[in-house]
This record gives C-alpha cells, sequence and structure tokens, in this order.
C-alpha cells in the first residue's frame, strides 16, 4: 500500500496534477506520525501509511496557508473523507481543487481508536483513488453510540458533576477547535467580545459554555473523528458531546454528518414534520 | 426551611418573538390577565434569531428556568424561522441532557399574537413547576467557580 502511496504522489506531483500533497510522516517506526506537507516528488518517500496514522489531515485543508500552495491532494481514511463531503456542502473548498487519495483502513491505533471499533467507513466513499481493499462491516446505531448509552445511564445530576469536574480541568487552549476540521470561522464566538458570549477565562463557568457552544456549533456537521478529544491536553472525552447530538440527529432526522453526500445538511434546512412533542 | 421555600420566588427569562408572543404577552396586559411577574421578557426578532448561548447566557445570570417561545409553525413572520429553531431546540435538549443540565427549566412555547391567555397559563405552570424545583443551585455553583 505505502509504495502505491508514494508511486501515486510522485505520479501527481511531476505531472502537476496536484502542488502540495498532505500526508503522514514519521521520524522512525517507534514515533507517533506527523504531518507531511510535500511539494517536490523527490521527497514522497516521507510519506508513510501504518497503524500510527491517526491524525484527520482534511483540517489542513481549510488553512490559508495550505490553500495558498495551489491544488492540493490529501491521504484520507474512509472516516476523514467525511470532512471533504461536510466542507464542501458547506462551501468551504470546491471539490475539484482537492485530489482525495483514499486509504483503505482497518482502523487505527495501539490499542485501536475508540472510533474505530465502531467504524462502517474502511473504505472511503468520495476518493479520486482508493488505495488497498478491505471490507466494510455494517454498524448498526446501538453499537455506534453505546458509549453515550452507558454514560446516560447516570443521573442527570451524575452526569452534570461528571461536566463540572471535566470543565474544572479545562485550560482553554482551544486545542479542541484548532484540530477540527470543521472549525473554520476566521473569527470564533468565543473570540467575539462585543458583545461577550462566553466568558474568556478558564473559570469553570466559561468552560462549560465553551464545550456545550463548540459542542453545538457542530451540530450536524461533527463526522466523528474525535480528533478533539485525542488532541486534549488534559483528556477530555469530548465524544460524549459530540456523540449526543449526532445520535439525536439520526434519531431524528435520519442524518449522519458527511455519509451521504447528497443528503441535505440539517442545520440550514427544515421539515415541517420535525418532532414537536416537548414544545407546548 | 419550608418558610424559606415558600418565599422562593424563580426566576424566569422569556426570550420571545416580536411578531407572536410579545404581542400574545401584550394582549394579556392589555386583557388585564394576571400572570405572575417572575417572568423577565426579552423580545428578539424571531424565534430563529434566539441563539442557543443566549439560553447559556440566562442560566449562567442566575435564571431558574428559560422560556422559548415564538409564533406556530406556518406563522413565522418570516417564513420559516421557527422551523429552523425547532429543529436546533430538538438537537440542544440532547446535548443539554448528556451535560446533565435540568431539561425540565427549558421550556419551548408556541403563543401567538391572540393567545394571551395561553400566556397567562404558561408562564403560570412554569412558576409554580419552578418554584417547585427550587433555585437553580447546580448551574449557579458552576457560575460561581473562579
Amino acid at each position: 500500500m505505502l509504495r502505491k502511496l508514494q508511486n501515486t504522489c510522485r505520479q501527481l506531483l511531476l505531472e502537476g496534477k496536484v502542488d502540495v500533497v498532505i500526508g503522514y510522516g514519521q521520524a522512525d517506526s517507534e514515533s507517533p506520525t506527523h504531518p507531511v506537507f510535500i511539494t517536490d516528488a523527490k521527497d514522497v518517500k516521507k510519506l508513510v501509511w501504518n497503524d500510527k496514522c491517526l491524525i484527520n489531515l482534511v483540517t489542513y485543508l481549510k488553512r490559508p496557508e495550505i490553500k495558498s500552495l495551489g491544488k492540493s491532494a490529501i491521504v484520507a481514511k474512509g472516516c476523514d473523507e467525511r470532512a471533504i463531503v461536510v466542507l464542501e456542502k458547506e462551501s468551504q473548498l470546491e471539490r475539484d481543487s482537492v485530489f482525495v487519495i483514499g486509504m483503505a483502513c482497518a482502523g487505527v491505533g495501539q490499542p485501536l481508536l475508540p472510533k474505530c471499533k465502531v467504524c462502517d467507513a474502511h473504505m472511503p466513499q468520495v476518493a479520486d483513488i482508493i488505495i488497498g481493499s478491505v471490507e466494510n462491516p455494517s454498524v448498526d446505531a446501538d453499537t455506534r453510540y453505546a458509549e453515550l448509552k452507558s454514560f446516560l445511564k447516570k443521573s442527570p445530576e451524575e452526569r452534570h458533576k461528571h461536566w463540572v469536574k471535566e470543565c474544572r480541568r479545562c485550560l482553554k487552549c482551544y486545542a479542541c477547535r484548532q484540530t477540527c476540521p470543521m472549525c473554520y470561522c476566521e473569527r470564533c464566538i468565543v473570540d467575539v467580545n462585543q458583545p461577550q458570549y462566553i466568558d474568556s477565562s478558564a473559570s469553570t463557568k466559561g468552560n462549560f459554555a465553551w464545550h456545550i457552544t463548540r459542542a453545538f456549533h457542530l451540530a450536524g456537521r461533527c463526522v466523528g473523528c474525535d480528533e478533539c478529544t485525542r488532541v486534549c491536553p488534559v483528556g477530555i472525552d469530548l465524544r460524549l458531546l459530540n456523540m449526543s447530538i449526532a445520535k439525536s440527529a439520526e434519531q431524528n432526522f435520519e442524518f449522519r454528518a458527511g455519509v451521504d453526500p447528497d443528503a441535505k445538511p440539517i442545520i440550514g434546512s427544515y421539515s415541517e414534520q420535525d418532532r414537536e412533542d416537548f414544545i407546548r | 426551611m419550608s418558610d424559606e421555600k415558600e418565599q422562593f420566588e424563580p426566576k424566569i427569562i422569556a426570550y420571545v418573538c416580536n411578531w407572536c408572543t410579545y404581542l400574545g404577552a401584550d394582549l394579556a396586559g392589555t386583557n388585564r390577565l394576571e400572570y405572575p411577574a417572575n417572568v423577565r421578557i426579552v423580545r428578539l426578532p424571531c424565534t430563529g434569531r434566539i441563539d442557543f448561548n443566549l439560553m447559556v447566557k440566562a442560566f449562567e445570570a442566575g435564571a431558574d428556568s428559560v422560556l422559548v417561545s415564538g409564533c406556530h409553525p406556518g406563522d413565522c413572520h418570516y417564513t420559516t424561522g421557527n422551523f429552523h429553531a425547532r429543529r436546533r431546540w430538538i438537537l440542544f435538549r440532547s446535548l443539554l441532557d448528556t451535560m446533565g443540565i435540568d431539561v425540565d427549566r427549558i421550556h419551548f412555547t408556541w403563543i401567538s399574537a391572540a393567545e394571551g391567555k395561553k400566556w397567562q397559563e404558561v408562564v403560570t405552570d412554569i412558576t409554580e413547576s419552578t418554584r417547585k424545583l427550587g433555585p437553580y443551585t447546580a448551574y449557579q455553583r458552576v457560575c460561581g467557580e473562579s
């Protein structure tokens, strides 16, 4: 697979089809992988592909400094690719401006990441080229949201206590925002101070409001790549928040972000039949 | 103690739409329909404008309950604002539930400009139910922490 990946990238760069390849690099086989941006066909040897390729590289596509390099090719797993679908839907990138190298992937991480255990996107769907082959398992919604389900078994008071405890530890470093492929606002609401919606200090109050905001601004958009949780320096499990909205979206609107390229985004559209049993 | 509880007057913030619920509340006033003074009304152009951050802000500011109200589906002054809002509320409630925020303290209603009576009933009911729930100390404690 690696040979084919490198050859594909070399060819793309030599033929001038793309100006930069965004892929994974690695200092040595023991180290974690890191993103590499290859502009010269001579450097394609720097590309690696293994089960340490955790990063969702799609987040770099939205960065102006990457856009300024020209047309890019990106190495994407089936799960990462969903972010491309959403970005395209939201007019953040032109599908033609990026060449997607889809990698068949049966899961990454040692041990396997939680998202990989319930992944049904082993094979990319919308990639321009797919490297490798692996069977795509089918996963039902119960399995997908099993972790959330067990968390919801706690009483509301316990859940509240859990999040207060987590929010006390939050440093407000905004790594969750920076790494998120879906967070592309030039000016994040948390940086707006007229009016100041969210207390910008790392107080429990400000952190609480921030985590509600972060999760809800991703409603119907979060593709569940779990990068926010992976990069969190204090290890807050933000997946539960993302999952709760994703589950609600799937239950109420039969919608999963990035899964169906033809589906209408749920925020920004509506149905007259939406449920309103909670509205008096 | 029981005395203290009886004295508890809940603070309720109501975010209402300019075209229906605000006029409904106004009608309640002109009809001399009495409703609890616990409700503080904030008028916004449309339920579609009612950002979830406003609801969070209300709790941060010490509200014990929040009411969000607008035009009935199909009656929106801007045609579809309340449809969009409704969809967001469905998702927002599930998020709040996961965070352990008391969803019984967030109320959603449709009240038209002709439903002064409904406004009176809704506000009375919410005041009573919030009085039973007591002050929202769990969230207020969060806000007190530095």
